[in-house]
């Protein structure tokens, strides 16, 4: 139990936030919810890849004064370096999303997509 | 429950399947799918080029505070991934965040609304007292970060990021406090034009674009790693003045 727990936190639990997110903005009226479910699917995605690299009692990729030699064992640094540009991509997005909720608001007075003229759901 | 939800499920149900089947691909002779979790092969992937420091020829030994002139001299390996062997990525990157900041400004000035969200008023003592303290020390650690990035942990984003915040803080203390656009944009070109230079200097002189030309240094100590140190600091400050964009302008809005 304490194997499977440990072999599939991570995966199963980035594929669970990736699916979690995804019905959150099938379903959702709010537009921040919806946003948030997105932020959600990033964080899925992010823990997924940072997963995939992981090497069992490996080093985080730096060497430094306890771990001298690139000859031990460390995670795979790619996934990490592609992570850190997808944050950054994942808060540009938000941010940009929340503009437009704001200019939505000034426009309709709401934030429930069902309402919003113009939109069907 | 609503037919809505329900539709949801299935459509969230029919993804999960497709997902978990990626999982039970058994693999051919010589070809790579997903590995079991904790057990990433390192000897198969490109990461061992990098981690070798040796991308061209054959791998050797690198030792801490030893070795010196390498192919890459940062002793962080994420960091010589980001800004030296990969930071074309890292300039396509910036710019995607500078086309947000871009278009959250256009977005939110296309035309004013009449009623003010916030009604501006004096923020508490504690904020205004509390942010005269931690102003300079946020400025500092956010220093500090992108300084050593290629040494520890962090680099030119989170720099960025948190010093950003400092002026975040600042703004929600004092409303009367405000930031040029002009100083803005005047860090964040100057900061791409040196991005873009060093690769453009790299490309003539070494013969591809962004290529590290200056001593790599002994790995672990602050003066090494070439450009990437000098690359990371023009991250920073394109980052922090992005990021402190976007928050004066969903401030202002």
């Amino acid at each position: 139990m304490l194997n499977f727990l440990e072999e599939w936190s991570f995966f199963g639990g980035s594929i669970l936030l990736i699916l979690i997110g995804l019905y959150g903005v099938i379903t959702r009226k709010n537009m921040i919810k919806i946003l948030i479910s997105l932020a959600l699917m990033d964080t899925g995605v992010n823990l997924m890849l940072v997963a995939l690299g992981y090497v069992k009692a490996a080093n985080a990729p730096i060497l430094n004064s306890v771990v001298q030699t690139n000859t031990a064992a460390f995670v795979d640094p790619i996934p990490q370096a592609l992570v850190l540009t997808s944050i950054v991509i994942g808060t540009a997005v938000l941010g940009l999303g929340l503009a437009l909720v704001i200019k939505i608001y000034d426009k309709f007075s709401t934030l429930d997509i069902s309402k919003i003229r113009g939109l069907k759901w | 429950m609503k037919f809505r939800n329900f539709l949801a499920l299935i459509i969230v149900a029919v993804f999960a399947f497709i997902i978990f089947q990626a999982f039970t691909i058994v693999p051919a002779a010589g070809e790579i799918t997903i590995n079991k979790f904790g057990q990433a092969d390192l000897s198969n992937r490109t990461a061992s080029r990098y981690i070798n420091k040796n991308v061209n020829s054959d791998s050797k030994k690198v030792i801490y505070k030893e070795s010196s002139n390498l192919e890459s001299g940062s002793a962080n390996i994420v960091t010589s991934v980001v800004a030296n062997y990969r930071s074309f990525d890292t300039l396509g990157e910036i710019t995607v965040l500078f086309l947000a900041a871009a278009g959250i400004a256009i977005v939110l000035n296309l035309e004013k609304s009449e009623k003010s969200r916030f009604a501006a008023k004096e923020a508490s003592l504690i904020l205004n007292t509390g942010i005269k303290i931690i102003f300079p020390l946020l400025l500092l650690a956010g220093a500090y970060i992108f300084i050593h990035g290629h040494l520890s942990p962090g680099g030119g984003f989170q720099g960025g990021a948190v010093i950003a915040t400092a002026f975040l803080l600042k703004m929600l203390a004092d409303y009367k406090f405000e930031i040029k656009e002009k100083s803005i944009t005047l860090v964040e070109s100057a900061a791409g034009i040196v991005f873009v230079g060093l690769g453009l200097y790299g490309l003539i002189t070494r013969g591809s674009f962004l290529e590290n030309f200056l001593a790599t240094g002994t790995v672990g100590e602050l003066f090494s790693g070439g450009t990437i140190a000098v690359i990371y600091t023009a991250i920073a400050f394109k980052v922090g003045a992005e990021l402190t964009n976007i928050v004066k302008s969903l401030i202002e809005a």
